[in-house]
Parts: structure tokens; sequence; C-alpha cells
């Protein structure tokens, strides 16, 4: 489906169609890479909605980018359950060891409902943890070519009853905010 | 222990498939519900005592209560924005067990008269919500979502909706607001979902471990199930225990329990050689408790006579190592970051409760900044549309009422650092 085909068909799910903005947003910016001017005023014209309105609904939501960013999103998670087991070490690491790649988009994420393997991140919407500072150059390189990451790390593969899964080194300080 | 409920077959492999959750006795309750008066599946409900899981604790049956009769268009809202920090035992259910879910759904609709439904789910569980748009499709072929479902005059569509990360979204009337394609920010109430929801219609709106109880309760009935737990908190609850502790995860506990069992039994207690400096009990929106407070029964009343809440059964340990001027600052940062903007006290009492923190940090407080900082909490809780503020203001003015010697302290020694020409 192109993508006026996508928004349609998330139109007529809902009794009022304007409830399909974020949905067709989310498709736009899979196809456009971000909500650009090109993208809204695309989404604009099928929903029968003004351009203004939509960049409104953009700016309010954290996963809908205002401004051109690298194709794969790696979000580490900075809130207190992962930062008390060092997610902000973590955030750094990752930071660093991405640079300059124009490719990868490195955002400090607000909870993401992962705690139970903090330290983790969401990569394109991939849940992986505990991550330590010694996985990040393999997170980085299965990205680049493609792999699934980090598997045995990944969320989905997690058993409820197997919570030693988790145990591991507590970071000797619990907190260290990034440089201001 | 009773047996689990929710967590009955939890890692049973292919539990989120049609086939292995039938094969569990699934679907059984909406068959059985089906069979019943829909007042009659209400009074179950209402009987079993259960109370909402994502943080208000309202009784479940008596909200679907509140929906006005006859046949106009009512809406069953399942919440699925998962964003409290600290919480994560909805993404559980989700991944491991949708169908329980999607059962839930459709026995409180048909209760609630109630023939369109959405799961609004938060965009970052995008695994989760695959999981779910995948047990939809098997539910739809198998006749328990759609037109007369099972063959009854009860017609309902599902929808799987998901967010795009806003926390304030998990607030009934901005997540209203965000389904109907909108910013997601809250409404004034009165009116409530209740008469005026989704698209102005009378609207349910139920978290998903909420609705995922809801099987188990026509399966055994709403007395049976009011047995478990206490008094004013029945049932069993699943705990998301994360921060300091050594088997982090998601437990279910009957309520009632001693906290001590879940953060130690449970959860293995921080690691050797630390202790218990604090704890939220219901994720990062409830006031601190004590290491001495371990000994509460966690129930919905236990804790809130001890000054917090249960809220969305979220433990965050927080070990004697840690500042806690750190973890003021990470949890009123959250706050700020996520306030919508639409009310001033929240909007700036979060921005300068984060100000004041950092000025501690930078070593320009005084002292008396503390009262100042107190004071703005008291000045949030209570003043806006909705509780985003408070849920700032609660933790923070409990850090500062039981940690004020060391708030004190740190202010001294970041002052005197500063004054001795350091670099902070």
């Amino acid at each position: 489906m192109n993508l006026r085909e996508q928004i349609e068909a998330k139109m007529a799910l809902y009794p009022d169609r304007r409830s399909a903005a974020l949905p067709a947003l989310e498709a736009a910016q899979r196809v456009h890479g971000w909500c650009s001017p090109a993208a809204l005023a695309e989404v604009a014209e099928v929903m029968d909605l003004t351009p203004a309105y939509l960049e409104s609904v953009a700016t309010f939501y954290d996963m809908l980018e205002t401004e051109p960013v690298g194709r794969h999103s790696i979000y580490v998670c900075t809130n207190i359950s992962c930062s008390l087991r060092g997610a902000d070490a973590l955030y750094e690491a990752v930071r660093e060891a991405a640079g300059e790649d124009a490719e990868l988009n490195v955002r400090a994420f607000e909870c993401l409902g992962a705690c139970d393997i903090a330290p983790m991140a969401s990569v394109d919407g991939v849940y992986v943890g505990p991550l330590e500072a010694k996985d990040v150059p393999q997170l980085l390189d299965d990205i680049r070519a493609g792999r699934p990451v980090l598997p045995d790390k990944q969320l989905s593969r997690r058993l409820v009853a197997d919570p030693n899964a988790n145990s591991q080194q507590f970071p000797e300080h619990p907190i260290e905010e990034p440089a201001r | 222990m009773s047996e689990p409920l929710l967590f009955k077959d939890i890692d049973e492999p292919g539990l989120a498939t049609r086939a292995v959750y039938e094969r569990r006795g699934g679907y059984a309750s909406l068959r059985r519900a089906l069979q019943m008066e829909s007042d009659a599946v209400l009074a179950e409900l209402e009987a079993s005592g259960l109370r909402g899981r994502g943080g208000a604790g309202f009784a479940m049956g008596k909200k679907v209560s509140f929906l006005p009769k006859g046949s106009i268009d009512k809406y069953l809202v399942c919440n699925a924005d998962e964003s409290e920090p600290g919480t994560f035992k909805d993404r559980e259910l989700m991944q491991k067990t949708p169908h329980m879910l999607i059962e839930g759904i459709a026995i409180a609709s048909y209760a609630a008269g109630a023939n369109k439904s959405f799961i609004y789910i938060r965009g970052e569980y995008v695994h989760q919500a695959d999981v779910l748009d995948a047990a939809l499709a098997e539910a739809r072929e198998a006749g328990y979502v759609g037109e007369n479902v099972l063959g009854s005059d009860h017609s309902l569509s599902l929808v799987v909706h998901r967010g795009a990360g806003a926390y304030i979204c998990g607030e009934e009337t901005g997540l209203l607001d965000s389904l109907e394609g909108k910013r997601g920010n809250p409404r004034l109430k009165p009116p409530f979902p209740a008469n005026q929801g989704l698209y102005q219609g009378p609207t349910l709106i139920n978290n998903v471990e909420t609705l995922s109880t809801v099987p188990a309760i026509l399966g055994m009935g709403g007395a049976e199930y009011a047995k478990l737990g206490t008094e004013t908190s029945k049932g069993t609850k699943l705990v998301s225990v994360s921060g300091h502790v050594q088997r982090p995860g998601n437990y279910e506990i009957e309520l009632g329990i001693p906290s001590r069992e879940i953060v130690y039994g449970l959860a293995g207690g921080p690691p050797d050689g630390r202790e218990v400096k604090c704890w939220f009990p219901g994720g990062s929106s409830s006031p601190v408790l004590l290491a001495d407070d371990l000994d509460l029964p966690y129930d919905f009343d236990s804790l809130a006579k001890a000054g917090s809440m249960l809220g969305s059964g979220a433990i965050i340990v927080v070990d004697d190592a840690t500042p806690i001027l750190d973890v003021a600052l990470k949890v009123a940062k959250f706050y700020r970051h996520e306030s919508c903007g639409k009310c001033t006290p929240c909007r700036e009492g979060t921005n300068w409760t984060v100000k004041m923190l950092e000025r501690i940090e930078t070593g320009e407080a005084t002292p008396m900044d503390l009262e100042i900082m107190a004071s703005v909490q008291e000045q949030i809780i209570g003043n806006c549309l909705c509780v985003l503020g408070d849920a700032m203001a609660m933790p923070i003015g409990s850090l500062i009422a039981k940690f004020r010697d060391e708030f004190e302290q740190h202010i001294e020694t970041a002052r005197g650092a500063v004054a001795a020409g350091a670099v902070v």
C-alpha cells in the first residue's frame, strides 16, 4: 500500500476519521523519515486537515520527529529504575560509540516499561537489556549490519518465571547525571 | 499465596495463540457470560470487589454501572498506555497472554452494553501491539469479536490504537483526546467519561490488568474472587519490582501480604552489603516509604494510611548508596518533561522544582530553598485539571520531608565547595 492507501485504511477504522491522525503521522514518518513539511502536507490532504493542525499534534508526541533524524532509533531509557542500574553511563557510552553516524538517532528516553531488564534500550522498537557498556559495540554492529540486535538480550525471550535471568552486578555509582 | 490467576500459564509456549489459550480453558468465561443477562455479569463484577489496577483503584463494577442504560453508542477503552515509571506488568500480559485481555474486553463490553472498543497502547510497545493485532485477527476469525459475538445479540468492534510517546495519555481524558487525534491534553471533569467520553459518548475506561482479570472473575464467580485479598483490596495483583533488588521482575501476589515479602522474599532485596534507603510503593508518583515501612501489608488501604499509595503496583527500591538528591532530580525532571503545559501550577511548578534542585547541586541554594520548594509542592496539589503535577509534588514533598537532613547537608557541602573555589 502506498501512503495514501495506508492512511485511508486507518481512517476507515474509526467513527471519526480524525482519530487516524497518530497512525497516519506514524506511517508518514516511516515513508519520509520524519514529520517533514512534505509529510505533513501529504497527511493533511488525505485527512482533510490542515498541516498546521497536524504539526501541533506531531510536536506533542516524543516518537514523532519534527527534525530530520537518523533512520535507526536507539532509545536509551534513563528514567529512575534504569538509572539506579547505570543507565546514564550507558547512554553516554552509546552516544560516544555512535559518534557522528547520521544513520543513528540516539535519544535518552523516559521510562520504556522494561525495568525488569534495566538498564535497557529500544532499538527500532526491539527491547534489549540488561545492557552493559561492553555490549555497545556489538549493539551498533548489529544495527549497521541489519542483523537482529543482541538476540540473547531481547526482552521477548525472557520468561516471567525466571527472574534470575536478570541477576547482575550493580554499578559502583548508581546515578550519574550526564554532563550539563 | 493462592494460585496465580493472571500468571497461571504465563510461560506456556504459544500462550499468545488462540489454540493454546483455548486449550488452557480460554474463552470459556466469555461463553458463560453470554449465556447470562448482562446485568448478571455486571453483578458478578461488582461482587468481586475488583478495584482498578491502573493507579486510581476505583471499583471496576461500580465504574461499569455508571454508564447510562439504553441503546446509544457506548464505548469501552482499554488503557494500555502503561508509562508510570517502574511499571511493566501490562506489557507482560499483552505480550504473553493477549487473548486474556481480549476475552476480558468482550465480557466487560457486554456488561456495559458497549459495542465499540479500543485498546490504546503506548507507541513504544511495538512488539506487544503486533502481538495484540495478531491475536485480535484470530479472535475475529473465531467469532469472539465482531458482529453477533458467538451467535449472541452482542456485537463488538475492537481496534488496537498505537500512541506516539506521551506519559499524559495514560490519564484517562488525555487518552481520549489523543484517541480522537488531538494533542493529549486532559479535559475538565465533570463531565466524567462514563457520561461524556470518547466522541462525546458514554465511555468505560479500564486498565489492561483490570480487564485481564475479568475472565478469571467470571470463571470462579465474583463472590469466590472476593475471598482473595483483604476486606477492601480483593484479589491478586501484579507487582513490578525494580531498582536495587537482585531479582527485578513481575510477581503476582495476593493483596495484603507484607511488603517485605515482595521486596526481599520475591525480588531478593538489595545486593549484599546494601540496605533499603527508601522505596516507591506504587510507581514514581507515589510518596516514598522507608525501610521500616516494609512491614506494611501491600494493599490499597494500608499504603494509603501510611501516607502513600498502591498506584499501579510498581515498587522501586533505592538502596543506601544512592544520594537522595539524585533520586529527586530524576523524578522531577520526568514530570517536567511530561507536563502537557495546560495548567500553570503543573507547568511552572515542575520547572521550578527542577531548577531549585539543580541549585542545590551547584551550591547556589540556601536552607530556605527547601521551605520554598516544599511550599511549591503544596501549591500544585489539587490545583490542576489532572494529577500529573500532583504526581511530582507528592514524591518530592515526601523526599524533602523524610530526608531533610540529607538535603541540608548537601546544600552546605556544595556551598562550602563553591566558597572554597571548587568548580562544581
